[in-house]
């Protein structure tokens, strides 16, 4: 008797998160709240500078006089900031020269999560810098980094040994007034990764992160501060997966890039923090501020894969400031069951011949709803500046929503804007082609939707590609119908 | 006293004008109600972001005018459509002109609303559609329920086809040094009927004149409503047109609007795709010089499946001017194979002018083909030099240039004279003479 659809359906339903467990790991956890005493906590714990300290209280009174903000197009119950723990890092917290001395309980999360560290090592030139539960416990290529005079580390580590760099940098892209999440990011992050690239210095190697949320009913606020300085380049990737947990948990992380004259910076992100369950209950809210400033002559490309996270509110976003610079912008955003997603991009022209290019593809399945916001903003200075947006949607099943929000606003005549929007459905031919050819359902919408995705995919780092890939094909699995 | 205090307050002396017996006065107390909880609307709407009000609320006008005005034929002639024979509505300073109005009652009915509110034959559709489309929390279109009494009153019966095109005026004389007008438009075209309409506001002298229109449309089954409205107005008159159109099965409205003059414009324009297999058109083009402001406020709402939607909107900027667009595609969970297509081109003539542009979708139905394209640019510079090096000189060349990029717009308008005139209009604005027969 053959396998029916429906039966596949009811399977897929029940088919729990597949990243979804808990590594039993002692922890240090601050209480729940938030006040001025925590915030000088967590500064003290980290052993920051006073400057440190400074500028983590401004941010905190910055973010007691803001609202949450209500205009994205997501609907959820507002988190109690009262009731979240603001620090929770690894107990044993001593640095490791190699990987016998890392906890057994950790190395096993991370086969799990299919990223064994001696693996990564030898595999692929890849450095990882593994963040859990907000402190990093191991950083690989370290050495090799350090040769070429590239600084590869943890955020904390980097205001310890490199303040004048951090301080230099860190909240010039994005201020703590910047939005309510970036001040809550600023008066409370834990860690996060650092990177600075020195002059003409081509970074040979994948920068990579990988970050889990851990600890039941903590937040995390991750900072990321990436600066290229004169003609270098780097390539960062940073992935996710956090375990199943039925409260909703808060993410509030804020990304900041530097690339200064002649740099060029490529930022690609694999997104997939436990999205809720089939009824819509659980899920990590995503609420990112990202950030690149261009100088002259340089180059960022942010690259999204979002297939995670109950509820997302992300906008990676280039400030084109120098002339001739550029900014790219490609995402594939996945939404199923009673996912939202409100995601985009801003891209600023101010300096002259600036060039922008942004394609987005919003797939939505189940109940879900998925937008596209975003920004492009020509001043009056900005001339012959060039964009060009795409924004794709695909639906599947009567029961979801994708929406376009593009603003667009010229000032300048020599301005050249396309935005170019389209909405479809996969087609039933399509689909019944693939059947024809013995290929079932759910593989079928997983190779329209790849196809789909393609030139998102593309612009991934190879490594990235193939577990993207395999993510889309997960995130939809009982979708079809 | 603030200027909304004193529309609050000029609501007793208005009542006294009117008589209380006829049917929407409780709907006008509402609506003052909505209007005094919501106010003005300012940029901190999300829907007002690019324009503001502020320039002209912080003024104060005059609500009512204090004497009829009638004014020659000859002086106004230029501004209706006197090549052919067309029903006319007319009101001078908001109030109705018979004189230079030519309405009927013959088979159809053209007349006022003032006479619909008040006879008993018309209660009925007063009843049934007064009020009945709009967007009861906007707080413009209930300012201007609240105060409707005067207007065009339009309905075309079953199967009756309006072998005139109508056209409804209204002008202002600047006798009042600022003036605030409300009129309030009812077009009701019953099944298999069809109209064309003709909307303009003009100010005949330089004085600050704001007008707050609405205009509701329902066609029925199958009905036919082809509707223009100029916007050629001085650039001291501004206009806040608030258009709601509700459609039936197989019914077909398009609207063109052309913006080529006036200090603040802006257009609400809203489509209700109530039945099935809707045909709906919503074109524009805009063309603006100085310190001139259009906002294209555009909602077509799919509710029924098998609906088309089009829109076209063309804006050339120049010297200052702001252009806005902002167009929502709404498509309803039952609104299957819904076909909408939106389109917004933009040409910036110079670094003074400003464009923002916001086209939306919003979708919630799978089967559905919905798209939006939105351009900012400038004219082609190869195409330029290769019509110079034709011997075209280099003003012309342009002109002919934004004609082009305009033509799209301006090919599906029905009546031949409207659309000679408004080419000569878009000529004359760009400062040339095209050479040939229009």
């Amino acid at each position: 008797m053959a396998y029916t659809e429906e039966e596949l359906k009811k399977e897929l339903e029940t088919k729990e998160y597949e990243y979804g467990f808990y590594t039993d790991i002692d922890a240090e956890t601050f209480p729940v709240g938030l006040n001025e005493e925590v915030v000088r906590r967590i500064s003290k714990k980290k052993n920051e500078p006073e400057w440190m300290t400074d500028w983590r209280l401004k941010a905190f009174e910055a973010w007691k006089n803001m609202d949450e903000p209500e205009w994205a197009n997501v609907k959820y119950k507002k988190p109690n900031y009262q009731a979240i723990s603001y620090y929770s890092a690894p107990k044993k917290k001593d640095q490791y020269k190699s990987l016998d001395e890392v906890d057994p309980e950790l190395l096993k999360t991370f086969e799990k999560l299919g990223i064994s560290l001696d693996e990564q090592k030898k595999l692929a030139g890849v450095a990882v810098d593994i963040v859990m539960d907000s402190v990093s416990v191991a950083t690989t290529f370290k050495e090799t980094l350090a040769e070429k005079g590239i600084i590869f580390c943890s955020i904390s580590e980097a205001i310890q040994e490199h303040p004048e760099l951090v301080q230099k940098y860190i909240g010039t892209v994005i201020p703590i007034q910047d939005n309510y999440f970036a001040a809550l990011n600023s008066a409370v992050f834990s860690d996060g990764s650092f990177c600075y690239i020195p002059k003409g210095v081509r970074c040979p190697m994948e920068l990579s992160t990988y970050f889990r949320i851990n600890q039941a009913g903590t937040g995390q606020f991750e900072r990321t501060l990436v600066i290229a300085d004169q003609s270098s380049y780097v390539s960062y990737l940073e992935g996710c997966t956090a375990p199943s947990r039925d409260e909703n948990q808060l993410h509030a992380a804020v990304v900041e890039l530097i690339a200064l004259d002649n740099a060029e910076i490529k930022y690609s992100t694999v997104q997939n923090w436990f999205p809720g369950d089939k009824n819509g209950k659980g899920g990590v809210y995503n609420f990112v501020t990202k950030r690149g400033i261009c100088h002259k002559n340089s180059k960022i490309s942010w690259t999204q894969v979002e297939t995670g996270s109950a509820v997302t509110w992300k906008y990676p976003s280039c400030i084109l400031k120098g002339d001739n610079s550029i900014g790219e912008f490609y995402s594939i955003a996945l939404t199923n069951n009673f996912q939202q997603a409100d995601t985009g991009t801003k891209m600023i022209h101010l300096g002259k011949n600036t060039k922008s290019t942004i394609i987005s593809k919003g797939i939505s399945a189940g109940k879900s709803q998925n937008s596209y916001r975003g920004l492009v903003q020509v001043h009056p200075r900005a001339t012959n500046a060039r964009n060009f947006s795409q924004c794709d949607s695909l639906l599947m099943g009567n029961q979801c929503g994708a929406h376009t929000f593009p603003y667009i606003e010229a000032r300048n005549k020599t301005a050249q804007i396309e935005h170019e929007a389209t909405t479809s459905k996969i087609g039933e031919d399509q689909i019944f082609y693939c059947n024809q050819r013995g290929i079932d359902p759910e593989k079928a919408i997983a190779l329209v939707v790849n196809g789909f995705s393609k030139e998102v995919l593309n612009k991934l780092p190879m490594e990235f590609a193939v577990e993207a890939q395999k993510l889309l094909e997960i995130s939809l699995e009982g979708s079809v119908g | 006293m603030e200027f909304k205090e004193k529309l609050l307050a000029s609501h007793l002396a208005f009542e006294e004008q009117i008589d209380f017996s006829d049917p929407v006065h409780q709907t006008r107390l509402e609506s003052l109600k909505t209007f005094e909880k919501k106010g003005f609307p300012s940029r901190k709407d999300e829907a007002w972001k690019y324009t503001s009000l502020n320039a002209l609320t912080r003024q104060d006008y005059a609500l009512f005018p204090k004497t009829e005005t009638t004014i020659e034929l000859k002086k106004v002639k230029k501004y209706f459509l006197y090549e052919i024979d067309t029903y006319k509505v007319v009101f001078i300073d908001g109030v109705y002109s018979p004189f230079l109005s030519d309405t009927t009652h013959d088979g159809l009915d053209v007349c006022l609303m003032s006479a619909a509110l008040s006879k008993a034959k018309y209660r009925k559709l007063i009843d049934t559609y007064f009020n009945k489309t709009t967007d009861k929390e906007d707080s413009l279109t209930a300012l201007n329920t609240s105060y409707s009494q005067e207007g065009a009153y339009v309905y075309i019966p079953k199967s009756v086809v309006a072998e005139k095109p109508i056209e409804v005026i209204h002008f202002s004389t600047g006798k009042e040094k600022a003036l605030w007008l409300q009129p309030r438009n009812l077009i009701v075209v019953d099944q298999n009927a069809q109209v064309q309409i003709i909307e303009r506001h003009q100010s005949l002298k330089s004085h600050d004149v704001v007008t707050n229109a609405v205009t509701e449309i329902y066609a029925h089954q199958d009905a036919f409503v082809d509707y223009y409205k100029i916007q050629n107005d001085l650039p001291t008159a501004s206009l806040i047109d608030n258009t709601y159109i509700a459609q039936e099965k197989n019914s077909s409205v398009s609207v063109h609007t052309f913006s080529l003059g006036g200090k603040l414009i802006r257009n609400n324009l809203n489509f209700y795709l109530n039945g099935q297999h809707c045909h709906s058109t919503l074109k524009g083009v805009t063309l603006l010089q100085d310190q001139q402001h259009v906002d294209h406020y555009t909602l077509v709402d799919h509710a029924s499946p098998n609906c088309e939607s089009h829109q076209d909107y063309k804006g050339i900027f120049s010297q200052g001017s702001r252009g806005v667009f902002n167009g929502k595609i709404y498509v309803d969970q039952l609104a299957q194979k819904t076909n909408a297509f939106q389109q917004n081109n933009n040409l910036l003539l110079d670094d003074q002018a400003t464009v923002n542009t916001k086209p939306q979708l919003e979708i919630f139905a799978d089967d559905v083909k919905c798209s939006h394209g939105c351009t900012v640019g400038q004219l082609d510079e190869d195409a330029l030099f290769y019509l110079q090096s034709r011997g075209i000189p280099k003003k012309e060349a342009k002109a002919l240039m934004t004609y082009a990029f305009a033509n799209n717009v301006l090919e599906s308008v029905e009546l031949p004279i409207l659309k000679k005139r408004i080419n000569k209009l878009i000529a004359e604005k760009l400062g040339v003479n095209l050479g040939f027969d229009l």
